[in-house]
């Protein structure tokens, strides 16, 4: 996983190195939908640089604040792995992983640049919140964009997908089913 | 130890693996591709707040206790969910019956849950309640499909009706510890979700065209551990490995 960023230990002040931070994170993607990076998924919630030790032997640490998409998400283990894996590789020392579930995780969070990754992968983008679930039965869809064809003349097949946080759907124009990240 | 504060947790813990445990059986076996993939969704939703819920009890439990030895190595008297959440599947209808009497309670439980003063249970709740959304739509949704739909379906979500309700009352009586949570500030009186929980029920058993239930007899005490034949077949399947295996991971 080499990335041409610089070594940390070229870098002087903490707010470098948070952002170097972000930078590397930018790299681990999500293991379930891996056009998103953690960061363009919006998992990740705050990054802490840790001084060194004093005394010297020591390096950089740092605590990454992550929060899960959904609470049963089974990539959510292998994630924190692949966090601590680029941070070791780029030179940082004590690393610590905290899991935040206050405030919940919202799809509002997803990057701009997130949303169009998805629509290139093939995955509608989820709207924006005014959209979110309610317990109400046979509540109105929102008319959701095929990724393929650009048609909104779709229809939902099932609110539950491959994964969690996905929908079926399928395009009633070009008639190919496909997946819309659901608005959570 | 806060033995009250763990017990809370526990029961909150169990209801959500017990439930979740029941629907995983589906998997592979649901009655079309989609609705598989659903249930198997909800199950795995039930599984991840049940670890939120065990991590949390672990803290208070010390002793070495983690989300796995909770799970894994406790007995039949040791577990405090509801008894309708071990109930058999029986076919769909009565999954689906099941699981809509369920997130029915669960969506008002958590929405008074978010204002608990322990910010864990807080922020669980928060979390949780995102998900029920969903099952309680689906759950809904399904009931009015089977009620209102063939006279197979109708029959079946009948029998399912007649078989799961005398498991609802013990949904909304409260425990002693649940009684003691509420009064500290960090739980649910979940008496006073009663009269909310009858009224969506009846209101979407009323569109699925099926008469609502008198109130009569009601099962309880798997709140306090006293449970029905069913949950030890579940543990001696789930715990197995934990048991046969201690420590084994993969």
């Amino acid at each position: 996983m080499s990335t041409g960023l610089e070594n940390i230990n070229t870098l002087n002040t903490q707010d470098d190195l948070k952002k170097q931070v972000y930078q590397i994170l930018e790299t681990v993607l999500d293991p379930e939908v891996p056009v998103l990076s953690v960061v363009d998924l919006g998992i990740i919630r705050d990054v802490q640089i840790l001084a060194p030790p004093s005394g010297g032997g020591g390096g950089w640490g740092v605590e990454v604040f992550v929060t899960p998409t959904y609470s049963g998400c089974p990539a959510i283990d292998i994630i924190n792995v692949h966090i601590r894996m680029a941070l070791l590789q780029h030179g940082f020392k004590e690393i610590r992983i905290t899991q935040l579930l206050s405030p919940a995780w919202t799809t509002d969070w997803i990057s701009e640049a997130g949303r169009e990754k998805l629509k290139a992968y093939g995955i509608a983008p989820p709207h924006y919140r005014q959209s979110v679930c309610t317990p109400e039965a046979f509540q109105a869809e929102e008319a959701i964009q095929c990724p393929l064809c650009q048609s909104y003349n779709t229809r939902l097949v099932s609110q539950f997908g491959s994964t969690a946080c996905k929908a079926l759907y399928q395009c009633n124009d070009c008639k190919e089913p496909f997946d819309y990240f659901k608005c959570h | 130890m806060d033995t009250i504060r763990l017990n809370y947790i526990l029961h909150l813990a169990d209801n959500a693996l017990i439930l979740g445990h029941r629907n995983s059986e589906w998997c592979g076996h649901g009655p079309v591709l989609e609705q598989d993939i659903a249930i198997s969704n909800i199950a795995l939703d039930g599984l991840g707040q049940a670890r939120n819920f065990y991590q949390s009890a672990a803290t208070i439990a010390g002793n070495g206790a983690t989300e796995d030895s909770l799970a894994y190595l406790r007995d039949v008297i040791d577990f405090k969910n509801c008894l309708l959440a071990e109930v058999p599947n029986g076919d769909w209808a009565q999954t689906i019956l099941r699981q809509f009497f369920f997130s029915a309670y669960q969506y008002l439980l958590y929405t008074k849950l978010q204002q608990s003063n322990d910010g864990q249970l807080a922020a669980i709740a928060e979390k949780s309640l995102k998900e029920v959304s969903y099952h309680l739509r689906w759950s809904s949704e399904w009931v009015i499909r089977l009620g209102d739909g063939t006279e197979e379906s109708r029959t079946r979500i009948g029998n399912a009706l007649e078989f799961l309700w005398p498991y609802t009352g013990e949904l909304c009586l409260p425990a002693g510890y649940e009684l003691d949570a509420a009064s500290n500030g960090y739980g649910v009186d979940v008496s006073s979700l009663q009269s909310d929980w009858h009224q969506r029920v009846s209101s979407v058993l009323e569109e699925a065209t099926l008469a609502v239930p008198e109130t009569g007899w009601m099962q309880s005490g798997g709140k306090q551990g006293r449970h029905t034949e069913h949950l030890g077949y579940i543990l001696a399947e789930m715990q197995y490995l934990q048991r046969a295996y201690p420590g084994a991971e993969w």
